[in-house]
């Protein structure tokens, strides 16, 4: 895959008719980029849910752990301090802090895994189709397989009411 | 798509999203106003103030402050708490009410949770200025040590060390989450080289792909699944730091769920009073509206009414538990030596926020930005109150004491907030004031054009 096709839709709406219009001929859309999320669209290109909530559940369970087995290591094995003959194994003044471990390790595991998938970070290079996508703009991309079917694609496009066809090549 | 014809659009003004994303943005653009000049160069002198009296606490100690042998927290704790208590109103608006699915969180949760940054920042900082070394700080997380000491894990002030450095750490990953994909809209629009390269950087390359975007969406909600706990959690441990203990008028049960009702009045009570301003000077009024000021306001009515109740709760209870000192804290505290700071208290926290029953009084922006400071000062008499009268006359008469502020803690509480206000200022001509992205997703079925569309 060389070379694909940009184009666009002004409205949110229009994109998610359009797209279904032209999925049902065959055309292939590889990537669709819109300034706000669009409800529906997962389902018209048939992605699966997110797995990021697993992560984040044990992310959160590693933590939860970590935070009551160190305290319990602490306080029974590594330094045993007597507070006014209270049990060194005390369970309930645990739980705060294993709770706020539970929090912070579900959180950061899922934001990096969150990061990692998406290919963000600091630094990132992504190629950005276009710089209205971001504004107003929910364009489309379509990969062009074999280049003879490229001017078909395009007919197909345009009778869908996408604007601003424009073949372009990977670089 | 259904839209209610009853519900007041939440976005005024016909507009398209190549508008909100100019609108939005616009504050960033250009030279800063004259006010901004002067906001700023305000708070930084307060926040040099505050400077100097650190440098001072540092060099002397605290004996520069007004602390005495029996009342050891005095100012500096009541403004831990009170800030912390502030920054909880960011938390509840862009986590809350997104598992909520309240739509209006979309004009106001950014600011909000920038605000939740800088004052728990601010918060932070007590404790550890207390402590006296500040450089000694980091003893309180558990470390291997030559000493072979841990910390204690039995102790609430611990707890508070985890809840609080938690609670700005998930505050900071989920407010940035949030920040990205307008830090690519900022991107995008950037004309200047060096601003686009810095964007760029900062916005890790967001592309507003589908994929991206349905991550996003999963791990937005996931973090205010998590955040929503937490912030009951922090503000539960900040009580827990004297609920725990035996002094008359901490040694009480209600204190959890009365310190985190409190926390989001007051929070609220600081996002009115900085957003009223900023939506007049940002001129983003058809963004932040009445309607949504309305909303706070309601929040404000049942948080103070909440709190209201639990004072007198407090009070009642302390008289049916028939524990002698237990009720001479609480007749102290409405008759003693530091009865008007209860009566301000009183006055700011249940009584004037009451007018916002007042339909006329909650749609007046003059009149909120007014109580929302009442609120304010409020909130910050009752951690005084519950902090000063319970401790300065406890169970032995002998050691009585009062307590009077120092010049030196005077100037370390007007440099938090020199601080906390020149962040804010700088946070408006640094990233959009307003989720963009989000407010597009709701502008469809909450903004006004579409409206009309729908009912002609």
């Amino acid at each position: 895959m060389n070379k694909y096709i940009t184009a666009y839709y002004n409205d949110e709406e229009d994109l998610l008719k359009g797209l279904r219009e032209i999925l049902k001929k065959g055309v292939k859309v590889a990537d669709v980029l819109s300034p706000f999320p669009v409800h529906g669209l997962d389902t018209v290109l048939g992605l699966r849910r997110s797995r990021l909530t697993r992560v984040a559940f044990w992310g959160g369970a590693v933590g939860a752990i970590l935070g009551f087995g160190f305290q319990a290591w602490v306080f029974t094995k590594a330094y045993p301090l007597n507070f006014g003959g209270k049990p060194f194994f005390a369970v309930p003044a645990f739980i705060p802090v294993t709770f706020e471990m539970a929090v912070l390790f579900a959180a950061f595991s899922m934001v990096f895994a969150y990061l990692i998938h998406n290919n963000l970070g600091p630094g990132s290079r992504n190629v950005i189709h276009d710089e209205r996508i971001t504004d107003d703009r929910f364009l489309f991309v379509v990969p062009i397989e074999d280049e003879q079917q490229a001017g078909a694609i395009e007919e197909t496009l345009k009778a869908a009411g996408a604007l601003g066809i424009t073949l372009k090549t990977k670089e | 798509m259904y839209v209610s014809p009853i519900r007041e659009p939440l976005i005024k003004g016909s507009k398209d999203y190549g508008q909100v994303t100019k609108d939005i943005l616009s504050p960033m653009a250009g030279k800063p106003s004259k006010y901004w000049y002067m906001g700023i160069t305000l708070s930084g002198t307060a926040a040099l103030f505050g400077a100097w009296a650190t440098f001072v606490t540092v060099y002397y100690g605290i004996g520069t402050w007004g602390l005495n042998k029996t009342i050891g927290w005095a100012w500096d704790i009541t403004n831990f708490v009170w800030w912390v208590g502030i920054g909880h109103a960011g938390t509840f608006i862009s986590a809350i009410l997104l598992l909520f699915r309240q739509k209006w969180r979309t004009s106001i949760n950014r600011s909000a949770e920038a605000m939740t940054l800088m004052a728990i920042a601010m918060a932070g900082f007590f404790p550890l200025i207390h402590m006296g070394r500040l450089l000694l700080g980091f003893f309180i997380f558990p470390y291997p040590n030559t000493r072979a000491l841990w910390v204690n894990f039995n102790s609430p002030l611990l707890w508070d060390v985890f809840a609080i450095t938690t609670y700005l750490l998930v505050s900071l990953i989920f407010w940035y989450v949030g920040l990205i994909p307008d830090l690519g809209t900022v991107r995008d629009k950037a004309t200047g080289k060096i601003k686009k390269a810095i964007y760029g950087f900062l916005s890790f390359g967001w592309t507003g792909s589908v994929r991206q975007w349905t991550r996003h969406e999963t791990v937005s909600l996931i973090l205010a699944g998590l955040a929503a706990p937490l912030v009951f959690s922090v503000h539960t441990i900040v009580s827990f730091d004297f609920a725990t203990s035996v002094i008359p008028g901490w040694h009480t049960t209600i204190f959890p769920p009365y310190f985190v009702s409190g926390a989001v009045f007051s929070g609220f009570a600081m996002v009115l009073t900085l957003l009223i301003v900023a939506r007049k000077a940002l001129n983003l009024e058809e963004y932040i509206t009445i309607g949504h000021i309305e909303n706070m306001n309601k929040v404000i009515i049942i948080t103070g009414s909440i709190v209201g109740i639990a004072y007198i709760t407090e009070f009642f209870i302390a008289w049916y538990s028939g524990v002698e000192y237990e009720m001479y804290t609480f007749v102290n505290r409405a008759t003693g030596p530091y009865a008007w700071a209860y009566w301000i208290m009183m006055t700011c926290n249940v009584i004037t926020p009451q007018l916002f029953w007042i339909k006329k009084i909650r749609t007046n922006v003059v009149a909120t930005f007014i109580i929302s400071i009442f609120v304010n000062i409020g909130m910050w008499f009752e951690r005084f109150v519950i902090v000063v009268t319970s401790l300065h006359r406890d169970y032995l008469p002998s050691s009585w004491s009062m307590y009077k502020p120092t010049f030196v803690e005077v100037a370390l509480f007007v440099g938090t907030l020199g601080i906390f206000f020149t962040l804010f200022l700088l946070f408006i001509r640094v990233f959009p004031v307003i989720a963009i992205a989000e407010v597009k997703s709701v502008l469809k079925s909450a903004g006004e054009n579409k409206k009309e569309l729908h009912h002609e």
